[in-house]
């Protein structure tokens, strides 16, 4: 089996032991049954069990594992090793913008809490009818590329406005939250949700930079969404 | 070292916000009761997120369809081990279940008469058993995602509360065997806490991480089952294991049954489509363990693909691109990014790989825990319940069908959540007392933990364990190996009992909280290994050499002495049995005869 060595620089810091954070460096041996970032982490971790990481279904689906790769943010198992160029050390970096806990891990509070904001739930005030309430293929089609959301933060920590403002804009997963449920034929509450962000900046803090478009993993566009929330209230307000 | 432990008082604790977990917080929640749900991870990343053809239901909006032939079609699954009771009560729940997801927000795909989208699935038949019929409700191939989604939204509204990334470590009993609550470490800071409650619902999942091959995700550490066992109360049926036909060859990640309900097909070296051999009628749609079974058939016979024959080839090619991409998209993206395919080009590279624990905790069909006592073999444990992939209702038996897991965990949860709200209705509003022994069994694991000098390698014990249940207890099973898997991971027990961390810090400590995962794993395994060598018959996906088909043991099930539930104890690795309920809720009893599909 082919073995290579991978070298990474990785942010360390546990606030129970380290006076301030520091990049270690640390090499680790892989084999061809290693594909992604994360199985060498994996490996890492074996070696030194002190490095702290999210992780859990390894397959993109969970948005447990986003870390700040080689100054990008993307999914550890969804990283391809081989997308490394040999020689350079891996650089691995928390999300940027939000509080570490501890190495790699950030604490998302803010990130979630901007994501409770928006009301990320369908509402609608008819009694519930006995079968499903109906809605054609096309009007599901509107859901696509919204509800396949992982909430793994990739976005809204690349996003400047977001760094500057994690209080007050809601930031590019929140927002795309908000689309799809506005964008629901069997959601009654369009009005209420762009009550909710028609504020300097909730909403209009985003200046279609795009970095969110850029680093999400599932391949979603929340600046299209955001435009089009812009484009209702506009159109609410002439 | 004697750690401090804070007390917090709730009515409910639920332990585990996977799709189990959740449904039951819905029901607490909506109730006014004062709930607590602990969560290892953010509630949108537990496993269920990582399901994807669909849920079964018989709703029916593509062709006639029963309730009662998804009865017969999932007690025939089980190869008759399942409980014809609990069985019954989750087909005819099931088409409430799903509309009430759908109310919840939930984005399936939908038929152009606006109703639900519904596909085949592997074991769905109509007519009891005569022809596949399009029963699983599907959100694309991100069925599990969508479904966890809607359900954590819904506690939002609900204003339910969480406590994201705290570790259960033990289940706190009284000396009369009541349920008061459970201990817990809040990962941020390494602090212990009891949550005492007159409810606990354990939704932990399933242990897929006692194998080698997986498709689960490293957090499936059988938690809940290890506290419970470790709590004193039985296992049930720890010998089925599901192993799904396709699982990415190396990397283990679950290609869906979806694919084959859209009409893929699986094919050996000689590019032959092999299920037709095996499975006359349904094919590729036969029942997982059939399925799985033939291809480790046609790869040990030498039909296997690639340099080392070690796979077999799902094949897509022949279905129009846009199916793929509007129906399964997540398998085109799971293809390219872990077989390195392009799935409309190309077939993927398939193996069966362990996805789900049949066994569990014993419930009965409301969610309460069961143990057998001195009236019955069925007492109810008070305060205790639990629901989905950790517990044994028992639904699945010997072999659980595609789509009933996402089922199962909706209706169960559901089921455990509106018997806890019942039973603290009725029950004085006073917590009971907690015995004074009610945190050492956590505290001295976590003492012994944080002073273990030259131990065992936590990394390295596990994958030992992992190696020992993927080689002695894996699809088919053979009398020596088991004999001497079960002195091998005994061994490993050993190890575990002795295992050191080097990272002894309090925050976010994660080579701790895999000490303590590892744990729990060990109970799964012991109990899965002991149970496997005990059962002398094959039946569902316990398949063993020295249980051959016969004509006097079709398939090797041998009613007469095995229709019985397994029930390991920790205490002693003791088993026991009990029987299987053969009676419904109210039709007739669907009788025993030879699986064939």
């Amino acid at each position: 089996m082919t073995t290579r060595t991978l070298q990474f620089k990785i942010y360390r810091y546990d606030p129970d032991q380290d006076q301030k954070p520091y990049m270690q460096d640390i090499a680790v041996e892989v084999d061809s049954t290693d594909r992604k970032l994360l199985d060498a982490l994996v490996k890492l971790k074996a070696v030194d069990d002190s490095i702290a990481f999210r992780r859990s279904c390894r397959e993109g689906v969970c948005g447990s594992d986003a870390l700040n790769i080689n100054g990008r943010n993307g999914l550890a198992c969804l990283t391809d090793l081989g997308s490394f160029p040999d020689g350079k050390p891996i650089v691995l970096r928390p999300l940027p913008g939000l509080p570490i806990i501890r190495d790699l891990i950030v604490d998302m509070t803010q990130f979630f809490k901007q994501y409770h904001s928006i009301k990320p739930y369908l509402i609608n005030n008819d009694p519930p009818p006995e079968r499903e309430r109906l809605q054609s293929p096309e009007d599901r089609e509107e859901l696509d590329g919204l509800y396949e959301c992982i909430l793994c933060a990739c976005c809204s920590t690349s996003c400047p406005s977001f760094w500057w403002n994690p209080d007050k804009f809601v930031g590019p997963a929140g927002l795309l939250a908000a689309y799809r449920f506005i964008a629901d034929t069997r959601d009654q509450a369009t009005n209420e949700r762009l009550d909710n962000l028609e504020d300097p900046y909730r909403l209009f803090r985003c200046h279609t930079i795009m970095n969110c478009v850029d680093v999400c993993p599932k391949g979603l566009n929340p600046t299209k969404a955001i435009g089009k929330i812009k484009d209702m209230m506009v159109k609410r307000a002439i | 070292m004697s750690q401090k432990v804070t007390v917090r008082k709730f009515d409910a604790v639920i332990v585990g916000a996977g799709g189990a977990g959740l449904r039951a917080a819905i029901q607490l929640s909506e109730a006014g009761l004062k709930t607590a749900v602990l969560t290892k991870v953010f509630p949108t990343r537990s496993h269920t997120v990582a399901a994807q053809g669909g849920v079964a239901a018989s709703l029916g909006n593509s062709e006639e369809d029963h309730w009662h032939w998804h009865m017969y079609d999932t007690v025939k699954g089980s190869d008759w081990l399942g409980d014809q009771d609990a069985i019954e009560f989750m087909c005819r729940k099931a088409n409430e279940c799903v509309i009430e997801l759908e109310h919840y927000g939930m984005p399936f795909d939908r038929l152009d008469n606006g109703r639900i989208y519904q596909r085949p699935f592997g074991g769905h038949m109509s007519n009891f058993g005569e022809k596949p019929v399009r029963r699983s409700c599907a959100a694309a191939d991100r069925t599990g995602h969508a479904m966890l989604h809607a359900m954590y939204q819904r506690n939002v509204r609900a204003s339910t509360q969480f406590f994201v990334e705290w570790m259960a470590l033990d289940l706190i009993r009284d000396a009369e065997g009541e349920v008061l609550g459970v201990t817990a470490m809040e990962m941020e800071t390494g602090e212990i806490y009891a949550f005492h409650a007159r409810a606990t619902i354990f939704a932990t999942g399933g242990a897929g991480r006692i194998y080698y091959s997986s498709t689960n995700a490293f957090i499936n550490t059988g938690d809940g089952v290890g506290m419970a066992a470790r709590a004193g109360i039985p296992l049930e049926d720890m010998e089925f294991w599901q192993f799904h036909p396709t699982g990415v060859a190396g990397a283990g990640v679950l290609i869906t049954e979806g694919v084959r309900g859209e009409g893929g097909i699986l094919r050996n070296s000689n590019g032959e489509r092999f299920m037709e051999r095996y499975a006359p009628n349904a094919k590729d749609l036969a029942s997982r363990d059939v399925v799985s079974r033939a291809m480790v058939t046609e790869i040990n016979e030498g039909r296997g693909c690639g340099p080392n024959k070690d796979f077999v080839l799902l094949d897509i090619t022949h279905l129009p691109p846009e199916t793929i991409m509007k129906r399964l998209p997540g398998i085109h993206e799971i293809a390219v990014q872990f077989a390195g395919v392009d799935a409309l080009k190309e077939p993927i590279p398939v193996v069966p790989t362990c996805h789900y624990q049949m066994g569990g905790i014993p419930t009965n069909y409301h969610g309460q825990v069961v143990v057998p006592g001195k009236r019955s073999q069925n007492e109810i444990v008070p305060g205790f319940y639990a629901a989905g992939e950790c517990a044994c209702a028992s639904v699945h038996g010997a072999n659980r069908l595609g789509t009933n897991s996402l089922l199962d965990l909706l209706v169960f949860g559901k089921s455990a959540g509106e018997t806890a709200v019942e039973e603290l209705k009725k029950s004085p509003k006073a917590h009971k007392e907690l015995p004074a022994d009610a945190f050492e069994r956590s505290l001295a694991r976590l003492d012994r933990l944080n002073t273990q000098k030259d131990g065992a390698n936590v990394h390295e014990t596990q994958l030992a364990m992992r190696r020992t249940m993927q080689k002695h207890a894996g699809v088919f099973r053979f009398n020596d190996l088991l004999k001497e898997g079960v002195q091998k991971i005994l061994e490993v027990q050993q190890d575990v009992q002795r295992t050191e961390i080097k990272d002894k810090s309090q925050v976010f400590n994660t080579a701790r909280i895999e000490a303590l995962e590892l744990d729990n794993l060990i109970e799964v395994a012991v109990a899965t290994m002991v149970s496997a060598e005990a059962r002398k018959e094959s039946r569902g996906a316990h398949v063993r050499d020295d249980a051959p088909d016969t004509p006097e043991h079709p398939n090797g099930r041998d009613d007469a002495n095995w229709l019985k539930h397994t029930l390991w104890y920790k205490e002693g690795n003791r088993l026991d049995y009990k029987s299987v309920n053969l009676r419904p809720l109210t039709v007739e009893t669907i009788a025993l005869k030879k699986r064939a599909y």
